[in-house]
């Protein structure tokens, strides 16, 4: 039997120009020049600054787990000593030593970046797969522990402090208010995306990918593997130094103790495989998801910490490729104009999955207040309902919710399988036919 | 560098090695029959000391030093059998990342239900006190201890492994899983035992070295990026490797806090002057029992720089 089942998928090309393309890179250019004009409030704008270098930072990192297979522990390396580099290029030029205006910052911090991992990635790409990820974690160890050991460069606790306004005005831009900042960063992210989004279809981004999935193949092709990851990673150091080199920028402020650490980088494989490392714009879903979940979801609940491992936990076993896969089966779903049969099951399945989270998260909240709140007494609020932490009803009415939920949830949940399935195939027919004619 | 620190400073490294040796063997054991690198593994050796502190509150530290283990043991099986069989079938990655997430989870929920700082987990009457003095140094009874249970640990698991039936069926599923479930033996089950036996080795150095050492939520942070130097050292899948390395890291790591020399001071004892002026002072003036920490990490760099597959080590990926 042979399988040579011709691919025709049908892209909307219109040649010579690429529009569709071009109508995505439009609308995410304009996305990043209305956002700020949107939402207006200070903390919108922090955020969107912030969601601008992770999303370099997130597809950098991206460009060692999903293009790569590199699942890398030790990603705040590059970044954080790119910010280091950065803020220090930033203190000797408001010096008036180092003749460089605030807009090349990044780069230097990209530089640095890159020199690093030309350095540490020759060690650290020496292995492929699980002895990969542990040798990525030793080195974060290292450069964390070794950043605490020299004050006189990384600052020890305080860490380093600078001034971005430096220089004379060009135009009336100064980069002191947190707008100009914002530009600045957008005009990057988008820059960087798109070079990142070129660079995989380079030969040698093709050729990572190739690694990825079967190293013993590219060996038997010619090439050698270990130099395919080496080269990505010094690539990937790169890019990370710019997002490192803007965060500098943005905070003027830079610690050993965090920047660098082996938490930060966690942080970064997280949210860049819970938006999704199959997909190129997945890790831009997952800047932003980490911005949110770090400014509004730790305002909202102190144990915001379990839900996301929760979350991350059931994302790993149920949907590998992240919020990003998910957006993309329904879209293949819309294509096939299946969706809207499937409305009545997500919203059953969305409802009784809120009643079993809410009955769950009652009890982890009563749980918090008494290990922290206790001084306050047992009585507390949680979205508006007033419960006692210490009285068994609020305990039982928690388990009923939360029993409630599940056992309406796993109906939900068999009922919507056999549908899926049932419209998967009915999809598969559709294109087998399309094919026959 | 008297007789005395030296002794001392050897025991206290080698039970320290020792502690290291009972993480990474189960650490070991997972890796080389699943492939699977058990990121949460550190995890369990604290969820070991929490269950302990909380048992041994209720019947007494020495039936603790049993059910604890049992415990964890059951918990690493569970999270086998519902979380990590079900990601197996996408790839080491995902399951890296399954443990890693659960070592978040594991974490938070230690801090949900025990609080955030130290928990008073004392040693019992019996191991409390020196076991001997030797000029004025005293050698605890707990250090003692905790080499006593290792050995008998290693011990019991090199039997377990070579001379019974379920310890050759194991041999076998880690060579050629497929042709041993070709031979009737349930394979997937062999695994979910060889889990939670490797949690369950982690669970019993918890209860032991969370009330040497202190018990608090930041102890699996503490050792987890060690006992993975320990295991990429001593070769990936080689417990023998994995025993000497977890020995030289323990050693290496015991006697470095207790040096007080620095680059600075050597040159100078050689006769070299050497102040703050001298170009590159912030590492010169550096002590060893400062740089003490990063010490097993440059040792990790240098391993495999020199020699790739470890110590002893036979796998060249």
């Amino acid at each position: 039997m042979t399988t040579t089942t011709s691919t025709t998928t049908s892209y909307y090309r219109f040649k010579p120009w690429n529009v569709g393309r071009i109508i995505v890179w439009g609308l995410f250019a304009l996305l990043l020049i209305v956002a700020p004009m949107l939402f207006k409030s200070s903390l919108a704008l922090t955020m969107l600054s912030q969601i601008g270098y992770l999303i370099i930072i997130c597809l950098s990192y991206n460009m060692l787990l999903g293009q790569g297979g590199m699942l890398s522990f030790g990603h705040a390396v590059y970044t954080g000593l790119g910010s280091f580099i950065a803020i220090h290029a930033m203190n000797l030029a408001s010096k008036g030593s180092l003749p460089i205006p605030l807009v090349l910052i990044p780069l230097v911090g990209g530089v640095a970046g890159m020199l690093f991992a030309v350095l540490l990635g020759y060690v650290t790409t020496k292995k492929a797969g699980t002895t990969f990820a542990m040798i990525t974690l030793g080195i974060g160890e290292l450069v964390a522990s070794m950043a605490l050991m020299f004050p006189e460069f990384f600052g020890g606790e305080g860490g380093i402090t600078t001034d971005r306004v430096y220089g004379g005005s060009f135009l009336g831009i100064t980069f002191g208010p947190a707008i100009q900042v914002y530009y600045l960063i957008a005009a990057y992210c988008f820059v960087c995306t798109a070079a990142m989004f070129a660079f995989t279809g380079t030969p040698l981004g093709r050729i990572l990918n190739a690694v990825r999935d079967n190293p013993e193949r590219v060996e038997f092709i010619g090439y050698n593997t270990q130099r395919v990851r080496y080269f990505a990673f010094i690539i990937a150091g790169f890019f990370a130094g710019i997002g490192g080199g803007l965060t500098a920028i943005n905070f003027e402020i830079i610690t050993a103790a965090d920047s660098v650490s082996v938490i930060r980088s966690g942080g970064y494989l997280l949210f860049t495989f819970l938006g999704g490392a199959t997909f190129f714009f997945g890790p831009i879903i997952g800047a932003v998801l980490l911005v949110f979940a770090s400014v509004l979801l730790s305002e909202l609940s102190k144990a915001w910490l379990l839900y996301l491992g929760l979350v991350f936990l059931f994302m790993v076993m149920y949907a590998p490729g992240g919020v990003a896969s998910l957006i993309m089966m329904n879209l293949r779903l819309a294509k096939f104009g299946k969706l809207r049969s499937l409305w009545p099951s997500y919203l059953g399945l969305a409802g009784t999955g809120l009643v079993a989270v809410l009955g769950a998260a009652c009890m982890v909240e009563m749980t918090y207040h008494l290990q922290l709140n206790a001084a306050l007494g047992p009585v507390m609020t949680f979205l508006g309902a007033t419960l006692d932490a210490t009285a068994l009803s609020s305990w039982f009415g928690s388990i009923f919710v939360l029993l409630t939920g599940l056992g309406l949830f796993e109906l939900c949940r068999r009922q919507f399988l056999q549908q899926w399935s049932r419209i998967q195939e009915e999809i598969e027919h559709q294109i087998k036919r399309g094919e026959a004619l | 560098m008297s007789l005395e620190f030296f002794v001392i400073s050897t025991l206290n490294g080698v039970s320290y090695g020792l502690l290291l040796f009972m993480l990474s063997s189960g650490l070991t054991l997972i890796f080389s029959m699943m492939g699977v690198l058990n990121f949460a593994h550190t995890s369990f050796y604290m969820l070991g000391a929490y269950f302990a502190y909380t048992i041994s509150s209720v019947v007494g530290f020495w039936p603790a030093l049993v059910l604890a283990p049992l415990a964890v043991g059951a918990m690493g099986a569970l999270f086998e059998r519902y979380s990590l069989r079900r990601v197996h079938k996408f790839g080491h990655v995902p399951e890296l990342l399954v443990t890693f997430g659960l070592s978040y989870l594991i974490l938070e929920l230690v801090q949900l239900v025990w609080g955030r700082s130290t928990v008073p987990y004392g040693l019992p009457e019996q191991l409390q006190g020196p076991l001997f003095t030797l000029y004025d140094t005293q050698f605890p009874k707990s250090r003692s201890f905790v080499m006593l249970v290792a050995m008998l640990m290693l011990v019991s698991v090199w039997l377990l492994l070579t001379r019974t039936r379920i310890g050759l069926v194991i041999q076998a599923a880690l060579k050629h899983p497929e042709m041993v479930q070709a031979l009737g033996h349930n394979v997937p089950r062999v695994f979910m035992l060889v889990f939670g036996g490797g949690c369950a080795l982690a669970g019993l150095a918890g209860v032991i070295g969370g009330n040497t050492y202190v018990t608090e939520p930041a102890m699996a942070a503490s050792v987890g990026s060690i006992i993975f130097v320990v295991v990429v050292v001593g070769g990936m899948g080689s417990l023998a490797g994995a025993f000497l390395a977890s020995l030289l890291i323990g050693l290496v790591q015991t006697f470095a806090v207790a040096i007080d020399h620095s680059l600075a001071t050597g040159l100078q004892a050689l006769g070299m002057t050497v102040t703050e002026e001298t170009f590159g002072w912030p590492l010169l003036k550096l002590t060893v029992s400062q740089v003490a920490p990063i010490l097993p990490y440059l040792f990790l760099v240098l391993i495999l720089i020199f020699r790739p597959k470890g110590l002893l080590g036979t796998r060249e990926d």
